[in-house]
């Protein structure tokens, strides 16, 4: 009696464990960040934005990686972000330019890389030297409106 | 006079308001056996809890076997209750196990013996009370008679030096009523056992009881061999005894008498 | 007064009985059988309800969300949705709330009538501890159970709202799974929903074997206690679901 017992509980904890596989597999962004090889990249940034840890890095809008730490420089003023990028895509030049994006009108802001054209790599622990803001709306209404009336 | 395993000393216990046990004084000789009787509710129960460690007294002392009770550690507690056993109302069979394993389950906790031991122990036991074939079944199949002599097997299953019954009696029918009064006799004098029990079924009682002690309203109101108490004079026992309506236990629930109360109606 | 001192004893009881518990637990892994014994009867009987319930609960979720979503033309993010609702909130809490009908009314209840039938005195008079051997692998057995339950609800539930969001309401197939992956946190979502999970478990587990162990043990003590048990874990439960999130998600 005791073997059937075991059984069920074997079956019993066998689904849940695979539905927790499930879970962290299938419907979450687990699978896409553990592959094996990465390697770390700094950029400086003024102004984030919205920017959080395990945002998305993107390159021409495929997934290469994800924003590891995020920290304020307080001698230049600037943000800190280092990220993680995917070894399979270690081939970017060393004046990629990172930028802020919002993926859609409200969507959730990533880093977008933009390779340029040196012949020189970027290497572990390297940093972006160029790199463009996040867009912040209020900015953006502000300087609108500004350019607006001094037209007028 | 043989010495007295158990002593209790000016036991004082109380629930809530209700005064249990006002002082009681009590000797429990060692291999005889010892009926603790008295109406329902005076705490007959509640002096075996007391004696095996389960309750906590709020004055005296229970002695056994030279050790006081509730002054022992946990771990001396266990090792004291080892050679205790006790024989509960309702059998008190674990319902998940089989008879079998019921008694083999003190043995498989406190011993180290192999299974093949173990299958003979119990069997044993188990003959002694007259239902090893009964072995396989399980409690909800036995009826209470039986139930209450698988539990005597397991009370005996690790050689204790006493054994508590309580309420062996109640709610059996004749047959099954003379098989366990023949038990606790047989048992108590075939393995030099100490036995406590305690009952208010007097016919039974007194047919195989050596030493008679009456608990009323706190306190022991008599107490003796059982031909003292037999031919005691004492209103208590005579009430007792001979199961009269009205006595030193009035018929009447104390309080107001129904003149006063009749009075405030027609106010 | 009278009621606020009598609520705090009971507190402070249960507390102590957790903490014999607690104490209990190591030996356990010398006799597992207990535990799984009891994972048997805790864990693999509440497995249908959940089974079903959390089905039910994902289908329902994602005919309920297409409509609003569609309103807004983003019946694509049906999947995240349906996903994030199970994996941060319904999956713990839901499958708790069952759990604690299911498994913790019945600990309850086999507790209490053990007690009452003097099983557990009869163990002390055996010089077994029932802590140990009685209460101790219940209480494990509730709190391992709990977080596979709740897995196991968003998973089902996840799959529900798949058949309904794809298969009946015409969602893309891909949209929907791309839509969970790129949204749904791993740690921030799924890892949170286990947590949550774990505290649900040792609360009602904690609940029940102490409503069992301290009820008045008479068919009718047995039977309140029971209620109790319900009533309190599904509150505590509730309650605490409010505190995790505010930690969680601030």
């Amino acid at each position: 009696m005791f073997r059937s017992i075991e059984l069920s509980v074997g079956l019993f904890v066998g689904i849940g464990l695979a539905a927790l596989f499930m879970l962290a597999m299938q419907a979450s962004n687990l699978s896409s960040f553990t592959s094996a090889g990465h390697y770390q990249v700094n950029a400086r940034f003024d102004n984030i934005g919205g920017l959080k840890v395990r945002s998305a890095v993107k390159v021409s809008g495929v997934k290469i990686g994800q924003v590891t730490t995020i920290d304020y420089d307080s001698e230049t003023f600037e943000a800190v972000v280092s990220m993680q990028i995917d070894e399979k895509f270690s081939k970017f030049p060393r004046d990629t330019i990172a930028s802020i994006f919002t993926s859609g009108l409200l969507g959730e802001q990533y880093i977008g890389l933009e390779p340029g054209g040196d012949e020189k790599l970027l290497a572990h622990q390297s940093e972006i030297r160029h790199t463009q803001s996040a867009m912040v709306l209020e900015q953006l209404i502000g300087q609108f409106l500004f350019s607006k009336s001094k037209d007028e | 006079m043989t010495q007295a395993l158990i002593q209790i000393r000016n036991l004082h216990f109380s629930r809530g308001q209700n005064k249990i046990f006002d002082g009681i004084d009590m000797d429990i000789s060692a291999g005889r056996i010892t009926a603790i009787m008295g109406p329902s509710g005076t705490g007959k129960t509640t002096l075996l809890k007391m004696i095996g460690g389960q309750l906590h007294p709020e004055a005296g002392e229970v002695i056994v076997d030279g050790q006081n009770v509730h002054r022992l550690k946990r771990s001396e507690l266990y090792q004291l209750r080892k050679k205790m056993g006790m024989l509960f109302q309702s059998g008190a069979l674990l319902t998940d196990l089989t008879v079998f394993e019921n008694i083999a389950y003190p043995l498989r906790e406190h011993t180290n013996l192999s299974e093949s031991m173990i299958y003979s122990m119990v069997l044993i036991k188990l003959q002694a009370v007259g239902l090893s074939a009964a072995h396989t079944l399980m409690p909800a199949e036995l009826s209470g008679g039986m139930a209450r002599r698988v539990a005597l097997a397991r009370a005996l299953a690790l050689d204790p030096m006493m054994i508590m019954y309580d309420e062996p009696f109640t709610g059996q029918d004749p047959i099954s009523l003379g098989v366990l009064v023949k038990l606790i006799q047989e048992t108590n004098s075939a393995l030099k056992l100490t036995s406590i029990m305690v009952s208010h079924d007097v016919n039974e009682t007194m047919s195989i009881a050596d030493d008679v002690k009456i608990i009323s309203q706190g306190k022991v109101v008599a107490a003796g061999t059982r031909q003292e108490i037999e031919q005691s004079d004492s209103a208590w026992v005579r009430q007792f005894i001979d199961g009269q309506a009205d006595g030193p236990v009035p018929f009447h629930y104390p309080g107001e008498t129904i003149e006063q109360q009749l009075m405030k109606v027609t106010k | 007064m009278k009621a606020l001192t009598q609520m705090l004893t009971r507190l402070g009881r249960g507390s102590l009985f957790l903490i014999k518990i607690l104490a209990g637990i190591p030996q356990l892994f010398l006799r597992f059988r207990l535990v799984v014994q009891q994972l048997h009867s805790v864990g693999v009987q509440t497995l249908m309800i959940t089974l079903v319930a959390g089905l039910f609960v994902g289908m329902v979720l994602a005919l309920q969300l297409y409509y609003t979503l569609s309103t807004f033309g983003a019946e694509d993010t049906l999947g995240m949705v349906v996903d994030l609702a199970l994996v941060r909130e319904l999956g713990p809490v839901v499958a708790a709330l069952l759990f604690a009908g299911r498994a913790g009314s019945a600990l309850t209840a086999e507790i209490g009538l053990m007690k009452a039938t003097e099983q557990l005195s009869g163990l002390e008079m055996m010089a077994v501890d029932p802590v140990n051997r009685i209460i101790a692998p219940r209480f494990l057995a509730g709190f391992i159970s709990m977080p596979l339950l709740a897995a196991i609800f968003s998973a089902v539930g996840i799959l529900g709202g798949y058949s309904v969001g794809v298969d009946l309401l015409g969602v893309d197939s891909g949209a929907f799974w791309s839509q969970i992956q790129d949204k749904v946190d791993f740690y921030d979502d799924v890892l949170n929903g286990v947590i949550k999970s774990f505290v649900f478990g040792f609360i009602v587990s904690w609940i029940a074997v102490f409503e069992g162990y301290d009820c008045i043990p008479t068919s009718e003590g047995v039977s309140r206690a029971t209620t109790r048990t319900v009533v309190h874990s599904s509150l505590a439960v509730l309650g605490m679901d409010f505190v995790l999130t505010a930690i969680m998600y601030q």
